[in-house]
């Protein structure tokens, strides 16, 4: 068995596809070999592999509404306090607390927050912004923007076992099998 | 949209993205625009019109703030005049760059992909015109701080929020900081394909700090797309209430001829309607000087007129109702404004409206007419025109005949008026050009998933994603 030497540490192997059915059916085989620390990455977004590694989606909705629901409330409660305690002015007779009117910042606030919150919770969730991965050391890897589709085990997976896993990469149809180094 | 299924041929009847691409060539095509070191002698020409225009934006604003706004026509009784009919235009400019990145996202509809990143740097480019008025319509625009925007100052003012103009404030600042938001998040992967393809170290930095390290892994396009349909989801009802707002200035007035319940639906029509026309108006030249008639095709051009047309029909069904509500109405002075409209001394701006929004338009239900660019792009700045010319109805008619005759009063633009609206264009086109100089015109990686290449067999893959909806990849054979 190999054993990574410590003076060369490896992030993990990348094999790269040529196309989107290529890279799905390989995550899909290299899941159900019982790899765990794996990750896709494509050129398009592609729904399925989410489905397949990490099986989770994303708590963004919630706050995308969480966001919303606190421009509501600012934007009610800014023109509140500004017509009814800070400010009050009769015009024409009409209550202080002419709430209608109101509706419109309150509307428009809501969709800015939450606009604000599901753009900076997509960034932020995605841990960027990450000028750094390892995953840029591997030269062909500046391909997965426009044409090609990488496929990276960790080093950290406990099935990790560096040649037998480039083989198992080769075996499942990679057009190519890198060493990411750390 | 369906597949012209006619027996004849004709030139619409394409796919939304050439058969002979594949990922690299779209990419390539679309990269290579801001990438190059040449710098097109069209691209330089177009773009000192814009600066020169823009010189005299900065001039005529610099008069302004020395003399006041008494260097414009505004009057009393035409104390609305050019900077709201202006702001008025360019803000409705705007909204077909939110119909495509965002309804047609929520339609899925994929002829939007191409011209949806261009199209909503437009939008930016006209919020951005369209805010220059009601700032400097107040003469002293440092002073606007307090009187548009809630915060506390030393005098312990706060903004009257019953008021329309300052739902405007709110409906417009948060439109155009969406629509940054929302263009920005749709340049993230873009940008990192610049990075990547970059070849001088100050591109590849430049990109890769504005695409903040963007990977393309499968979490993060997760995240990513789910980002992409709630930001769509959002802008969906923002952009149909920034020109209902708008329309609000009007209607809650009680001039005869605003004080109309028609008004928000009529004017997003006309929004759409004058958008799309600028729509065109930029990517039928843009189309052929970039050689993208692969990307941007005939089906765009196509489906763009045909949108024209049917909000250029809800356009000509609202002057039809502010006719007939201003005769139903039985108000006196709803059906003297009517009259004066048509009949009066400005009879002449009211018919050449109808002409060009009513008559002209209907030329668009001629696929002959759609598929002839030259003419489309004529169409299109006329309809440009047309819809300053309905705005200069709206606001000079009504304010110009007052409900007594002693009050009555000409409005006549002077040449600070004019000298400010082309400097706007100007201001406009600068930043046009700049965009499509430096920055992809075109989302590419939204386009690379019309292609087979993308494709994914959901027999057995669990949840919908990318399936082919519409017209064009299905005729596509596959590329490799």
């Amino acid at each position: 068995m190999h054993v990574s030497e410590p003076t060369n540490p490896t992030y993990g192997v990348m094999a790269e596809f040529h196309s989107a059915q290529a890279i799905v059916d390989a995550v899909r085989r290299t899941m159900g070999e019982g790899f765990t620390k794996v990750e896709a990455y494509t050129p398009v977004p592609i729904e399925e592999l989410n489905d397949i590694i990490h099986k989770k989606r994303t708590i963004l909705p919630t706050l995308s509404l969480l966001g919303g629901l606190a421009g509501l409330a600012t934007g009610f409660a800014l023109q509140y306090w500004a017509s009814v305690i800070e400010y009050p002015m009769n015009v024409g007779g009409r209550p202080y607390a002419s709430w209608p009117a109101f509706v419109i910042p309150s509307y428009e606030l809501t969709i800015l927050f939450s606009a604000l919150a599901t753009a900076g919770g997509m960034i932020a969730l995605n841990g960027l912004p990450q000028p750094y991965h390892p995953v840029f050391n591997t030269p062909r890897f500046s391909l997965a923007s426009t044409d090609k589709f990488f496929l990276v085990i960790e080093a950290d997976d406990p099935k990790y076992d560096g040649h037998g896993t480039s083989r198992f990469l080769q075996d499942i149809g990679a057009k190519g099998v890198y060493d990411v180094p750390a | 949209m369906a597949n012209n299924v006619h027996g004849s041929t004709s030139v619409l009847d394409v796919p939304v993205i050439g058969p002979e691409h594949n990922f690299e060539t779209v990419t390539e095509t679309v990269a290579q625009i801001p990438l190059s070191s040449r710098t097109p002698l069209g691209w330089v020409f177009g773009f000192l019109i814009g600066l020169a225009l823009l010189g005299a934006l900065t001039m005529s604003i610099g008069w302004l703030l020395l003399n006041g706004i008494g260097i414009w026509g505004n009057n009393i009784p035409v104390a609305w005049a050019f900077d709201i009919i202006n702001f008025v235009w360019w803000i409705g400019i705007g909204h077909a760059g939110t119909l495509i990145s965002a309804i047609l996202l929520l339609f899925k509809q994929q002829w939007r992909m191409s011209i949806s990143r261009f199209a909503e740097a437009m939008t930016i480019f006209a919020v951005a015109c369209a805010a220059l008025f009601p700032l400097f319509h107040t003469g002293r625009p440092w002073l606007a701080a307090y009187w548009l925007l809630p915060y506390p100052n030393t005098m312990g003012l706060w903004p009257q929020f019953r008021s329309p103009l300052i739902w405007d404030v709110f409906a417009v600042t948060t439109y155009a900081t969406v629509s940054i938001v929302f263009w920005y998040v749709g340049l993230i992967p873009d940008m990192a394909t610049m990075r990547d393809r970059a070849v001088s170290r100050v591109k590849q930095v430049t990109f890769g700090i504005l695409c903040l390290g963007w990977r393309g892994s499968a979490r993060h396009w997760h995240r990513y797309e789910v980002a992409s349909l709630i930001l769509a989801g959002l802008s969906t009802p923002l952009v149909l209430s920034v020109h209902t707002v708008v329309s609000f200035d009007f209607a809650v007035s009680v001039m005869p001829g605003w004080h109309a319940t028609i008004f928000p639906p009529y004017f997003v029509a006309g929004a759409i309607y004058s958008g799309f026309a600028m729509v065109l108006t930029l990517a039928i030249p843009i189309r052929a000087a970039y050689n993208l008639e692969s990307l941007i095709t005939m089906k765009h051009i196509d489906n763009m007129g045909k949108i024209m047309l049917a909000t250029g029909l809800m356009v000509g069904y609202g002057y039809t109702m502010e006719a007939f509500f201003a005769w139903y109405s039985g108000s006196f002075y709803e059906r003297a404004m009517m009259y004066e409209r048509m009949l009066g001394p400005y009879g002449w701006s009211y018919w050449l409206l109808i002409g060009i929004n009513v008559g002209l338009v209907q030329a668009l239900w001629f696929r002959r007419v759609r598929a002839n660019l030259p003419l489309l792009f004529v169409i299109s700045l006329l309809v440009n025109v047309g819809m300053w010319l309905e705005r200069f109805v709206i606001i000079v008619t009504t304010l110009s005949r007052d409900f007594l005759p002693s009050s009555w009063g000409m409005y006549y633009p002077t040449r600070w008026d004019f000298m400010t609206y082309f400097g706007t264009i100007g201001l406009f086109l600068t930043l046009f050009f700049l965009f499509i100089r430096f920055v992809p015109m075109i989302a590419m990686f939204e386009v690379r998933t019309l292609l087979p290449q993308a494709k994914v067999d959901h027999g057995q893959a669990h949840g919908a994603a990318h399936g082919p909806t519409g017209d064009g990849p299905q005729s596509a054979p596959p590329a490799h």
